[in-house]
């Protein structure tokens, strides 16, 4: 039985109030596979009283209702979705709108502007160029020049922002990266421009600047599209998979509260068959956890009072009252945290490409141009033109090519990947992936399966393992769930008693039916002989009247194309290790099983460290693949790292990328789009210098008039892009995002993840 | 010259409006779900019943003789 149908919510948790007294809540929702589905849930909804607005977000699989508080309440809400056959869940209001969207709104707005007034000033430039071979009087042309000042200054202010703010910030830190050129190039120009406007010269360069700053703009947008793509998909994913917990109210009372609602001291209760997602001791209860998702150890381990227990770990048949401990010091995940922190702070020293880029043009860049404006003023046709030509020199080399070159391969080559199952977290990870040769995986829940499988279920008669299986599904004991899971087909059984610490028993056709340990079901015997043959295994019993018993041995089960991606990854050349917290004997028949001689076992998360910074000396640049608290320092650590989506939290947040589903693969994927889109993130870098090789000197002579700026700058920018959508996979798997994603949920074993 | 005094305003205010225009609508959170947008412009349920009957008596006829 899901004791959750009988405990309520903490809904003023989930749930916004308005001004006008009304209540917002935000929901993901499972199962939207097509447009209709959105019409059938907003009118649904509308219908019932009291609920003023509910708006599906097709896009990212969101549902926002309002309702009025007076007349109806989101039990009524998630009743309804639920009987149109969508599940619901609630988001943690502490992160609906992240600083990343707000973000996004910022640069869309300066995107705005940009394009806006650089529209407008460039159809004044190019009235004053054709004038200017014409018969332009300088009066028309002096309104002109100030009307695009009028226009650009404010516009450049406000646009300019984002690469100002960043500029400052390093150079501030005595660094320089791209924004650091542009800044200057486009601040110099206006200032110089305005100049020449005072002076009524024939030439004003507001309309560079703006180009510029628009071609820039659209670069950094793209980029942030990105990774706020992949961050609703996660976010939706944690959602569904109830980041929350039963908090113990001093009152007594018992409800939902979302994680962030939990402190340090809280009291909060652990249901049977529930992942348990705080760090705490035991206050009362005793049970059996599984922590194979923690330490990688897959046998089931005793907790009783006093005892700690960690986010991640799975709870037996027994409600566990946990006193929380989180925030405190000294916990697992302090410990944890710390080693990431450390790690990724080793890690920094790794530059994104274009900054590595921007740090050896900048300094070429800047040079040039000075050398450009001294040769030119003591050759003797006066400063201003000097400067004039300088600042061309500045604004005609990388900055706009360059800007676009990196994040235009990024988008393409994420939305591939997407395709293929694979959320990248970083966006800088897609480079660092390419000269990975060493691939490290853990053992428990990366090669094998989250959940463990039955490995003899063949050696008995289908009917009574369907029994099994019916009987199995009453429970939520990780051992039933694992069985319960070899068929989806079955519907579970009616009328089972579970007895606490024993087994489930129930009468079937007036045969008396038992699922549990060994000695519940009468089974020793067996037992003995099933120990004997799998060493390694939990052992599962089910007893018939009249029949000889059956004893299941649970053990972890290869992920189904472990055997074919790891063959892959060794015909490429790849130096293979599997680095696990788990025994030495389960780890050695995982490993022989595969083919991958180096192994290490019953290791801690400071040894994973240890040994990957060890490989990392020895020249080897490393992937680590992980999904257990024990991993997350290990992730990051390497080089690059991914984890699966039914990793833990920690790991998740501190790998550079998830991979969804089942199967392997994704790794593979991964490792191959990632060769590639570095692979043309180069081709564009070189592009953009190859431009400069032949703008710049043309410029340095003075030959370049604004309009041949403005043109060369597109059309860089223009060949730039269209090369980074060469960075899809050539074998593109056409899932649609809706299936990759349901995909991904339909995957998880049942029983992981239970609300 | 004459032209070129209310031609420049006119460009100015029309592309300003175009802004304001885009502004208003990325502040209306108009660009949050492009997808599912595509779709609304199909859904004909939002109609009043008397603009549905309009749209039935128009189709009707056809639909008999079909």
């Amino acid at each position: 039985m899901n004791a959750s149908d009988t405990v309520e919510r903490d809904w003023t948790a989930f749930s916004e109030s308005l001004p006008d007294g009304k209540s917002k809540l935000a929901l993901a929702v499972e199962g939207i596979y097509c447009p209709a589905c959105m019409t059938r849930i907003e009118k649904g909804l509308m219908d019932l009283d009291g609920v003023s607005n509910a708006r599906v977000n097709l896009s990212s699989h969101r549902l926002a209702v309002t309702w009025d508080p007076e007349e109806t309440n989101p039990d009524i809400l998630l009743q309804r979705l639920n009987s149109l056959g969508y599940g619901a869940h609630p988001f943690d209001p502490g992160r609906v709108k992240s600083d990343e969207q707000r973000e996004n709104q910022r640069l869309l707005r300066a995107l705005a502007v940009a394009g806006f007034a650089s529209m407008n000033v460039m159809l004044l430039s190019v009235s004053v160029w054709s004038g200017n071979v014409s018969d332009i009087t300088d009066e028309t042309r002096d309104f002109f020049h100030w009307l695009s000042a009028f226009i650009t200054l404010p516009a450049a202010a406000y646009a300019g922002q984002p690469f100002f703010r960043s500029a400052w910030r390093v150079l501030r830190k005595g660094h320089v990266n791209m924004d650091v050129p542009i800044s200057i190039g486009v601040i110099l120009a206006l200032f110089l421009s305005v100049l020449q406007t005072i002076q009524s010269e024939k030439h004003a360069y507001f309309e560079s600047a703006l180009m510029l700053l628009f071609f820039l703009l659209v670069g950094r947008w793209l980029d942030h599209m990105m990774r706020l793509k992949t961050r609703s998909f996660a976010e939706n994913l944690t959602a569904l998979k109830a980041e929350t917990a039963m908090k113990l109210f001093a009152d007594g009372a018992l409800r939902e509260v979302p994680l962030s609602k939990i402190e340090s001291g809280d009291k909060v209760l652990v249901r049977p068959g529930e992942r348990v997602s705080v760090d705490g001791t035991v206050l009362s209860g005793s049970s059996q956890i599984d922590q194979s998702l923690v330490t990688g150890e897959t046998k089931l381990v005793d907790v009783a009072e006093g005892d700690a227990v960690y986010a991640g770990t799975l709870n037996g048949e027994h409600a566990l009252t946990i006193s929380v401990t989180a925030a405190a010091k000294g916990t697992l995940l302090d410990e944890v945290n710390r080693l990431i922190d450390d790690a990724m702070e080793a890690r920094s020293g790794y530059r994104q490409l274009a900054d590595r880029a921007a740090e050896l043009y900048a300094p070429i860049v800047h040079t040039a141009s000075a050398l450009t404006f001294v040769a030119w003023w003591l050759y003797g046709i006066g400063w201003q033109p000097s400067l004039v030509i300088a600042i061309s020199v500045l604004i005609i080399t990388c900055p706009c090519a360059l800007g676009l070159a990196i994040p235009a391969v990024q988008v393409v080559a994420s939305g591939s990947l997407f395709r293929n199952q694979v959320l990248l977290n970083r966006s800088d990870a897609l480079e660092r992936i390419s000269d990975i040769d060493m691939v490290v995986f853990d053992k428990t829940g990366t090669l094998t399966r989250p959940i463990a499988g039955i490995v003899n279920g063949e050696d008995y008669d289908p009917e009574s393992l369907n029994l099994a299986i019916a009987l199995a599904k009453a429970s939520s004991h990780p051992l039933s769930a694992a069985l319960a899971g070899m068929d989806r087909r079955i519907s579970p059984m009616s009328g089972v008693t579970e007895e606490k610490g024993k087994g489930l028993s129930a009468e079937w056709k007036g045969e008396t039916l038992r699922l549990g340990s060994p000695l519940f079901c009468g089974a020793e015997k067996e037992a003995e002989t099933v120990r004997v043959a799998h060493p390694m295994a939990s052992l599962l019993a089910f007893a018939r009247e009249g029949q000889a018993p059956m004893v299941f041995a649970l053990e972890q089960q290869l992920r189904t194309d472990a055997k074919e991606v790891i063959a892959q990854l060794k015909a490429s050349g790849k130096s293979l290790l599997i680095l696990s917290g788990d025994q030495p004997r389960a780890v050695e028949a995982i490993a022989t099983e595969l083919g991958i001689e180096h192994y290490e076992a019953g290791i801690s998360p400071t040894d994973k460290i240890a040994r990957i910074e060890a490989e990392k000396a020895k020249g080897h640049k490393v992937m680590m693949v992980g999904d257990g608290l024990n991993d997350a320092p290990a992730l990051a650590a390497a080089n690059v790292s991914l984890s699966p989506v039914t990793a833990a939290h920690v790991s998740q947040a501190a790998s550079d990328a998830l991979f969804l589903g089942e199967k392997l693969a994704p790794v593979l994927h991964a490792l191959d789009i990632g060769k590639k889109a570095r692979r043309i993130m180069e081709q564009n870098l070189w592009l953009a210098t190859l431009y400069n090789i032949v703008a710049v000197p043309i410029a340095i002579a003075g030959y370049v008039t604004p309009l041949i700026a403005a043109l060369a700058m597109s059309g860089s920018s223009l060949v730039v892009t269209l090369n980074a959508l060469r960075a899809r996979a050539k074998s593109d798997p056409w899932f649609t995002d809706n299936v990759a994603f349901d995909e991904a949920l339909n995957d998880q074993a049942p029983g992981a993840d239970r609300p | 010259m004459n032209a070129l005094l209310f031609l420049i305003p006119v460009a100015l205010i029309l592309g300003g409006l175009g802004l304001v225009g885009f502004l208003w609508s990325l502040k209306s959170d108009q660009y949050e779900d492009i997808q599912g947008a595509a779709y609304r412009i199909l859904d004909d349920d939002d109609l009043s019943p008397e603009e549905q009957a309009k749209i039935n008596a128009k189709s009707e006829p056809t639909d008999k003789k079909g």
